[in-house]
């Protein structure tokens, strides 16, 4: 045992040493996360609100001016500017002044009072398929909600929907965003900064050396992942710290098993990075390979998409991803309170992830070392 | 003969279809200064490689200490001492730090630490840098650093890399001067250079060209190599005040085999029988028969050999 990790306290010794003697590149790589936190944090609202909408309203009647002010009152729509033609208000849409476009037709308030179906025209810009998608179903509801209240003739409604959101009550984008951002800006900085340590040694010959002592393998990736291990962790609280006290996002869960639960994580990246840098010759190829990670781990890790919807193909790439282990245990518990009963799956996946990446590492790195 | 601590027997070692060592054996024997020799490329490297166990040769085995290459890689490290040109110093680190740090690799602890870090502080001289960084070191006292690291450890074998390659001749003195106190204590040295003088110095000499060895001796035995002084050859000194001027003379001449200068001489490989003649075309020179360089004698094995692959 002492044999396979022989080595460990030296090279972990030297490389807080590093750490210690390069301050610049410490605050950099701890301040950068937080500031990205700040970032993100504050700038991803996926909640549509006030579409800013032209309006055309050939009808000018007082039913036509109720119809707009319940789209006015829903907060999706955000009646901005008035049209006078249709071309008018196509042109409003074309360049960008407004998303969404309601024409009330000239013969609006008749039809109503002649009982023949009034038709009013909603145009939506579908370039993005969230604001198009909540516009139309908006839509569709204040027209649902205007016709029942004239069919029935008391105005009580035969059946109503009291929606009540789950742990996020007040839906907001931070408390579902900040707890996935975690896991992306944790993995950026940590196989960065471990896989520029290892191929730092490379460039400057003193891995050559290390290869002619008694180090072994094992010693000197595990020697190398514990300072950077502590760094990351370190690097975590301050995140949730700022993520509570900034961004006001509730941890339901136990605090202590979240940080738990992040160390396997944590061994994942380590490792991650330990395999890059047995591949990079360079500091700048291991900055590239290091960067071309963060995309899979954003788009496929269910942190913006939800996995459920990809293709089954992408579904599987994202069983590999480690990411995606770390964001479910991260939205558990900060979210919905959940215990390790819920997530000791992804803890173990992770925990064996960890162990394969640093064993493919080492193995990498003695036949390479060779050469 | 004493000991062998050394021993490469028919390393043999293949990278795909690159053969980079070709069937190479030699011995050192215990407390000696073995030099080795050869132009970049030519497997200096790639044999240290294989004998301190970090590749395994495609045939053949060697030696260390009397453990197996091939078997006992992880404890042949803990008994040799390494350093190349590239010094495997944390330029970040202070010279203590340093040296604690490769004391720590090699497994010392507490006081045996503390003690021969002491030693090696004298032996180097490096006591007055101790807290300075590594990288603000000249070159010559990076050296004297990386020296003191590889043998922290006390190892028995110490393999040294290209040692001086772009060394100040004060810090190479140095060096020469530890390595040959240090073999006088029984530790046994491996080394390779680019430079002849350094070779000279050597007690014996490897010669590895195009991935074979193909001489070794003492510097003496190599200068009376049959291979280097062909039949019917002599090894001639032409001293002349513009040896530049008439060297394509002389080596156009009939009976030349090879002619190169020497400071301010020409140093040739004649024919014998062809030397009367040469004395007479060159009035104003003085001629005369000489012992071949260590220099002169790689150069005649190496054309031999670029001959016969002709």
């Amino acid at each position: 045992m002492r044999r396979l990790f022989r080595g460990l306290v030296p090279i972990c010794r030297k490389e807080f040493l590093h750490i210690v003697r390069d301050p610049g590149t410490l605050f950099f790589a701890l301040l950068i996360p937080i500031l990205q936190l700040f970032l993100f944090g504050f700038a991803v609202d996926t909640n549509v609100r006030q579409i800013p909408t032209v309006v055309l309203d050939e009808s000018q009647t007082q039913e036509s001016r109720r119809l707009l002010e319940s789209f006015a009152g829903s907060d999706v729509f955000k009646l901005s500017s008035y049209a006078t033609s249709p071309e008018g208000m196509y042109e409003a849409i074309r360049s960008g002044k407004a998303r969404a476009g309601i024409q009330i037709p000239f013969d609006y308030a008749r039809r109503l009072q002649d009982g023949t179906t009034a038709t009013v025209l909603v145009l939506v810009d579908g370039s993005d398929s969230s604001v198009a998608g909540q516009a139309i179903s908006t839509a569709t509801g204040v027209a649902l909600q205007s016709s029942l209240v004239r069919v029935l003739p008391d105005g009580t409604m035969p059946i109503e929907v009291r929606p009540s959101v789950l742990y996020n009550p007040a839906t907001r984008s931070a408390n579902f965003f900040v707890p996935g951002l975690i896991a992306i800006l944790l993995q950026v900085m940590t196989i960065l900064l471990i896989a520029l340590s290892l191929v730092r040694e490379r460039e400057r010959g003193t891995l050559e050396q290390l290869t002619m002592t008694p180090v072994a393998p094992l010693g000197l990736m595990v020697g190398k992942m514990i300072p950077y291990g502590v760094l990351a962790f370190g690097e975590l609280c301050a995140i949730l710290v700022v993520m509570r006290v900034v961004f006001l996002v509730p941890i339901h869960g136990n605090v202590l098993l979240l940080l738990a639960l992040s160390v396997p994580f944590l061994l994942t990246v380590l490792g991650i990075g330990l395999v890059i840098s047995t591949k990079a010759q360079t500091q700048a190829e291991a900055f590239q390979l290091s960067m071309g990670t963060i995309l899979p781990s954003v788009f496929l890790s269910g942190y913006i998409f939800l996995i459920e919807n990809m293709p089954l193909f992408f579904r599987g790439i994202s069983q590999v991803i480690p990411a995606t282990y770390y964001i479910q245990i991260l939205r558990g518990i900060i979210l919905r309170g959940a215990g390790i009963g819920e997530l000791w799956v992804q803890a173990l996946v992770l925990t064996l992830m960890g162990c394969a990446a640093i064993l493919v590492a080492a193995r990498m790195f003695v036949r390479q070392g060779a050469r | 003969m004493s000991e062998t601590i050394i021993a490469a027997d028919h390393l043999t070692i293949r990278f795909g279809p690159v053969t980079a060592v070709n069937d190479v054996s030699f011995e050192v024997a215990k407390g000696e200064i073995f030099g080795f020799l050869g132009p970049n490329g030519s497997g200096k490297t790639t044999i240290i490689k294989a004998l301190c166990g970090l590749l395994t040769p495609s045939e053949g085995t060697g030696r260390i200490l009397g453990m197996d290459i091939r078997k006992d890689a992880a404890e042949i490290r803990r008994h040799v001492g390494y350093m190349s040109q590239k010094f495997g110093l944390y330029e970040d680190l202070t010279v203590a730090e340093n040296l604690a740090f490769y004391a720590g690799v090699y497994g010392l602890e507490g006081e045996r630490a503390a003690e021969r870090t002491r030693d090696v502080q004298k032996l180097r001289g490096i006591a007055p840098y101790m807290k300075r960084r590594a990288g603000q070191l000249s070159g010559g006292w990076k050296q004297r650093l990386a020296l003191a690291c590889a043998i922290i450890h006390s190892p028995e074998v110490v393999f040294l890399d290209e040692p001086t390659a772009g060394i100040d001749p004060v810090a190479r003195r140095a060096l020469w001067d530890l390595l040959f106190q240090l073999s006088g204590q029984g530790v046994t040295f491996f080394v390779t250079t680019h430079y002849m003088d350094e070779a000279e110095r050597c007690g014996r000499v490897g010669y590895i060209y195009l991935s074979k060895l193909i001489a070794i001796g003492t510097v003496a035995e190599l200068q009376r190599l049959p291979e280097a002084n062909p039949a019917g050859t002599s090894r001639i000194q032409i001293d002349t005040p513009n040896p530049a001027q008439i060297l394509d003379t002389v080596r156009a001449m009939a009976g030349v085999r090879e002619a190169t200068i020497f400071g301010r001489s020409i140093h040739a490989l004649v024919d014998t029988d062809q030397l009367e003649a040469l004395r007479a075309k060159l009035p104003g020179a003085r001629v005369e028969t000489i012992e071949p360089s260590l220099e002169d004698v790689f150069v005649t094995l190496t054309y031999q050999i670029m001959g016969a692959a002709k």
